[in-house]
């Protein structure tokens, strides 16, 4: 008796998770479907089916007059530049707070970790202000500054958690042979923070990728748009067409989807180590 | 040793890279938030030094609309911590006890985490096209033509409407959270409880609620700071419209600033923002400390 009811109670369990997975995967399913149809399937001949004609001339509009190629190597370049910037500045400090004779080191830790709480809208006033008096909107570091300097209290918070489970041993063995702090941060702590430096690439990484509401304000150059605004530009370029629009959606969602696949488990870990320790 | 490792240059140049970005780009631009708030200002004429008026305004000027701005932020963080964080600790507790297929649902729930916030506005805006979208085919399919509606376009339905992306896109992400909590619940305690003869539902109840309790503060935290930021999915679906049903403090300072030209009072809005941001950060963490 107990065990046909729990069997019961398994199977509604089942249902349960098996539909809220697929209405988790049906948008993506829907969006990867009409990127490769055109208007009349779309609009009623078939709208939820794959697509009978496979037509890739949408990827071709989105990539040639929808200029997705020129978004793409633009948030390529901006999320590349940010992770290197993050990533040196998170290690070199964390290097300081955890390893060097530094009076208050846990209040400046508690310092630099007001930045997980501060909103990105706090500064977009005066960033503006001062972008446009040096003249700096419309290019790629209006853009690569900001996101490094909100990415950088996650990048330290990573940081120092891994840095702590260095032995310390490994420093004064490196000090005795000869190496001196930029040794040993060059040539020991840096080649093991492998993981970390994953997790803060991954955390970045996307955080750049996804950005509009910078992007949108400091970028109106097509020259230098990331993927967000991008994609909020050619979604006005094509109001009634809506393959080149889905094409352009898959664009920007396919890379990190692709990765995701392979490294899934190191993709949600590097999510839980910046949310937990916070 | 113990010199070369309080070498103070050493320390500085170390620290140098990470201060200017924190101080130039999140401490200085704060306080000058703060001081533009006092003026009267176009961004690139005179200044005009008003006090605290901008403020007076912000929540006595019915025009600006920033009381009802902040009550529709409120009512988003309500429906996110009353239906997308129980959902989310639904889904993380019944993975969490280990069933077959764990690894492959978590993976899948977690996906809309990883989507551009703007590619999911984009899809949700096809999805609630009046006229060919997904959503009013289907209703219309089923025969139930009048509950076919203009959804992003209609005052009453917009702000709901503006939530269900929302809520998809964001409990995977909790769910994830509150999953590594469950799966840190030591293993034996999990076995003592079942071998008293604990329900599943007790086990939940007694051992796993009050071990995940940080986790669950973070959420909640989370879910209601990102309400009141909440600014790129509204956007792109309704730029606060109709009639200012979905407008939001973030929509409303972009509309401050760059199509009315009001700096002083744009602001005024970013600072509201960072207390307010704090101030449920600290409230949260008081109530969850009171109930231990």
């Amino acid at each position: 008796m107990t065990r046909n009811s729990s069997k019961v109670k398994n199977t509604f369990l089942y249902i349960g998770l098996i539909f809220w997975a697929l209405i988790n995967l049906f948008p993506v399913y829907w969006m990867f479907t009409f990127s490769l149809k055109n208007n009349d399937e779309i609009f009623g001949a078939n709208v939820a089916g794959l697509p009978q004609h496979w037509l890739w001339s949408n990827y071709s509009s989105a990539m040639g007059t929808g200029k997705m190629g020129v978004y793409f190597m633009n948030s390529i370049i901006v999320a590349s530049a940010t992770i290197l910037i993050t990533l040196i500045a998170s290690l070199m400090a964390t290097y300081a707070m955890t390893r060097l004779v530094l009076k208050r080191r846990l209040t400046m830790n508690k310092f630099f970790m007001l930045g997980l709480t501060i909103p990105i809208h706090a500064s977009i006033v005066p960033i503006y202000v001062t972008l446009s008096r040096l003249h700096l909107l419309n290019t790629y570091w209006a853009l690569i500054v900001p996101y490094s300097a909100f990415s950088l209290s996650m990048g330290i918070l990573i940081c120092t958690g891994f840095m702590n489970d260095l032995p310390r041993e490994l420093d004064e063995a490196a000090c005795i042979d000869g190496c001196g702090v930029w040794g040993i941060f060059f040539r020991i702590i840096v080649p093991l923070m492998k993981p970390a430096v994953a997790t803060i690439g991954i955390y970045t990484f996307l955080q750049c990728w996804n950005e509009l509401m910078f992007a949108n304000i400091f970028i109106s150059n097509s020259a230098y748009k990331t993927l967000p605004v991008g994609i909020q530009a050619l979604s006005g370029q094509y109001t009634t067409e809506w393959g080149p629009i889905g094409a352009a959606l898959v664009l920007a969602t396919f890379p990190t989807l692709f990765v995701y696949v392979f490294l899934s488990k190191k993709i949600q870990e590097s999510f839980i180590a910046g949310a937990v320790k916070g | 040793m113990k010199k070369m490792f309080s070498n103070k240059l050493n320390i500085i140049l170390f620290l140098l890279p990470a201060l200017l970005l924190f101080l130039g780009i999140l401490i200085a631009p704060i306080i000058l938030s703060g001081y533009y708030s006092l003026f009267d200002w176009n961004g690139f004429g005179k200044k005009v030094f008003i006090g605290f008026a901008n403020y007076k305004e912000l929540f006595t000027s019915n025009a600006i609309g920033f009381m009802k701005a902040l009550g529709n932020s409120m009512i988003l963080a309500l429906l996110s911590v009353c239906i997308q964080l129980p959902l989310a600790l639904g889904l993380a507790l019944a993975l969490g006890k280990g069933i077959k297929g764990e690894r492959a649902f978590l993976s899948i729930y977690f996906i809309p985490v990883l989507i551009s916030t703007v590619v999911i506005g984009q899809l949700f805006l096809k999805i609630y096209n009046p006229s060919y979208g997904i959503l009013n085919v289907v209703l219309r399919k089923l025969g139930l033509d009048n509950l076919a509606k203009i959804w992003l376009g209609t005052k009453e339905t917009a702000l709901g409407s503006v939530f269900v992306p929302t809520l998809w896109q964001y409990v995977g992400y909790h769910m994830l959270l509150m999953y590594a909590g469950v799966k840190s619940v030591p293993p034996e305690l999990r076995e003592a409880a079942m071998l008293d003869g604990a329900t599943d539902g007790q086990v939940n109840r007694y051992i796993v609620l009050p071990y995940i309790k940080p986790i669950i503060k973070i959420s909640v935290i989370f879910a209601i700071t990102g309400s009141l930021k909440s600014f790129d999915l509204i956007y792109v679906l309704t730029n606060g419209g109709p009639l200012h049903s979905t407008e939001v403090p973030s929509t409303l300072m972009i509309n401050m600033l760059f199509l009315r030209n009001r700096y002083g009072m744009g602001s005024t809005i970013a600072v509201m923002l960072i207390i307010l941001c704090f101030g449920f950060a600290l409230l949260i963490n008081a109530v969850f400390k009171e109930d231990k």
